[in-house]
């Protein structure tokens, strides 16, 4: 599975498990929109760590926040293997 | 005081009760005509007035050394099998040992202690003691990763909860417990089997649980004891299904409804009660309901255990609590009123109060305040768990998070786990505040107790 749909498929299940209607994803959707918060994210953070073995936000000091849903999957994506 | 008013546990014991043991997975002892018998090679009145170290390697030795000693040492401080021996010489100052019982003889040679003391078994004949004075009794208190406190005691309010209770009725007891008797609730248990007239099965580190299952059954064993912790781990290995004990007790940790409800389905002939106690409160009640928490009506004077909740924590007085911290920088152990502050948060719902979690157990989540013993309760409730530890993570969005280690009942289809999460998920999400809902849940084959029989949090 692509790491865009392993970061896609964990983002509907969280969404599922916390009673979020999701609007559709695109890339340009800002993660403000998905209607997550930030226990949500945090949970979504944690999930894509334990499958993937990487939290791009926590080995760069200075990685912003993603804004979109695009910044968010590449940052998973960018992840020097 | 007279020396004669003083009750020793040798004043305990007499020849009058036929067939009395206490034994290990190695030896039985009898415990019917011990009173003319010596662990010490009869070297017990050069400890008279001593402040004497018991430390043994095993649990038997440690024992009946406990007998001998009391009512005849002026102190003796107990050491627990985990304690860290770098800790020794501090303990040492600060109770003013001036003795050790030993079975390492030669690792106390030149440590400048004025007597050493061999404890050796098979025991030697001599003729019986008698008592010369209240013997103070010092533990060690569990769960500090520091040098740890020394609690004083005194074999009346070591005692209270079980001369409070009257004798058994029946035959007399075999009790068991999965502690170490160095530890208090192991403690309670063996002064329960000298008290009650009864025997004493010990327990064996190194022992296989089945094999420890079976010698529980081969001795005969009525009344058992150990932390929720020990009681899971005995449903999960499948070997409670040969035991058939009568009194099965809890302590040391909270008793969640699922372990109770577990141990009443495993052990459908038992009664089976949850004790609290703890080294410094000792023993404040026991609750034989078969529900967790405990009636609020327990609060205030009961039994001469008085217990109030300040600041949620639960407080207690009574004459069976320790009576001092001991050792030179040793702080107050209870406040200007004579209250023990057990540490322990309780929380009124409904009439009765349950225990949330320990003060210092407190894990931070996004800024907010949790309790993981809270969390894992409600993990625990689904049928197909045995056990759960939560914990936090740390999280780059919110600082931090719940997670949980979750071991299934055995024989779990694996198939059914992610169904299975779901549920828990579903379940802690109906009862739990959002930010205490586990974000991430592992299955797991074992989680880590320590040797005092507790879930290990050092890495909470």
């Amino acid at each position: 599975m692509s790491v865009r749909s392993k970061v896609i498929e964990a983002i509907h299940q969280i969404a599922k498990e916390q009673h979020v209607t999701l609007p559709a994803l695109s890339d340009d959707l800002s993660l403000h929109e998905t209607g997550f918060d930030s226990l949500a994210f945090a949970i979504l953070v944690a999930r894509l760590e334990d499958e993937t073995g990487v939290d791009p936000f926590t080995i760069s000091e200075d990685a912003a926040f993603p804004a979109t849903v695009g910044d968010f999957v590449r940052a998973y994506e960018n992840v020097p293997a | 005081m007279s020396p004669r008013e003083i009750f020793a546990l040798r004043d305990h014991l007499g020849a009058e009760l036929k067939g009395r043991t206490i034994s290990d997975a190695h030896d039985v002892v009898s415990l019917t005509d011990i009173l003319s018998h010596t662990v010490l090679g009869g070297r017990l009145n050069e400890l008279s007035g001593r402040a004497v170290l018991l430390k043994l390697s095993d649990q038997l030795r440690s024992g009946l050394a406990m007998i001998e000693l009391d009512g005849i040492a002026r102190r003796m401080l107990l050491c627990p099998p985990d304690l860290n021996p770098a800790h020794l010489d501090a303990l040492i100052a600060d109770a003013g040992i001036d003795a050790v019982v030993t079975d390492e003889a030669d690792r106390w040679a030149g440590t400048g202690l004025p007597l050493v003391v061999t404890a050796q078994l098979p025991l030697r004949a001599t003729p019986p003691a008698r008592t010369e004075r209240a013997t103070e009794w010092l533990m060690l208190t569990s769960g500090t990763s520091g040098v740890p406190k020394i609690a004083g005691h005194t074999l009346e309010a070591l005692t209270g909860a079980i001369v409070a209770e009257g004798p058994a009725r029946g035959p007399a007891p075999v009790w068991a417990t999965f502690y170490d008797i160095r530890r208090y609730g192991g403690l309670q248990i063996f002064l329960r089997a000298v008290l009650s007239g009864g025997s004493m099965v010990l327990s064996d580190p190194h022992e296989a649980l089945a094999d420890h299952v079976a010698r529980l059954n081969a001795r005969g064993v009525s009344h058992i004891s150990g932390t929720p912790s020990h009681w899971r781990k005995l449903l999960m290995s499948g070997s409670a299904a040969q035991f058939a004990p009568g009194y099965v007790r809890l302590s040391g940790e909270i008793a969640d409804q699922a372990v109770l409800d577990g141990l009443k389905a495993a052990f459908p002939n038992a009664s089976v009660g949850h004790a609290y106690a703890s080294t410094e409160a000792g023993v404040g009640f026991a609750v034989n309901d078969g529900l967790e928490g405990f009636p609020a009506d327990y609060l205030g004077n009961r039994n001469g255990v008085e217990m109030k909740v300040v600041d949620g924590s639960l407080r207690i007085r009574s004459t069976r609590t320790a009576h001092a911290y001991i050792g030179r920088n040793a702080a107050a152990l209870t406040d200007a009123d004579g209250f023990v502050d057990s540490g322990d948060i309780v929380e009124l719902r409904g009439d009765r109060y349950y225990f949330v979690g320990r003060r210092g157990g407190i894990i931070n989540i996004g800024g907010l305040k949790v309790h993981p013993e809270e969390i894992e309760a409600v993990i625990n409730r689904h049928p197909d768990v045995r056990m759960s530890r939560a914990k936090s993570r740390k999280s780059p969005i919110t600082g931090g998070i719940v997670v949980a280690d979750v071991i299934l009942t055995e024989g779990t289809d694996q198939a059914g786990v992610k169904e299975i999460r779901d549920q828990i998920l579903e379940q802690c999400r109906a009862q739990l505040a959002s930010h205490k809902v586990p974000a991430v849940i592992r299955f797991v084959e074992a989680l880590d107790v320590t040797s005092a029989g507790k879930l290990a949090r050092t890495d909470a």
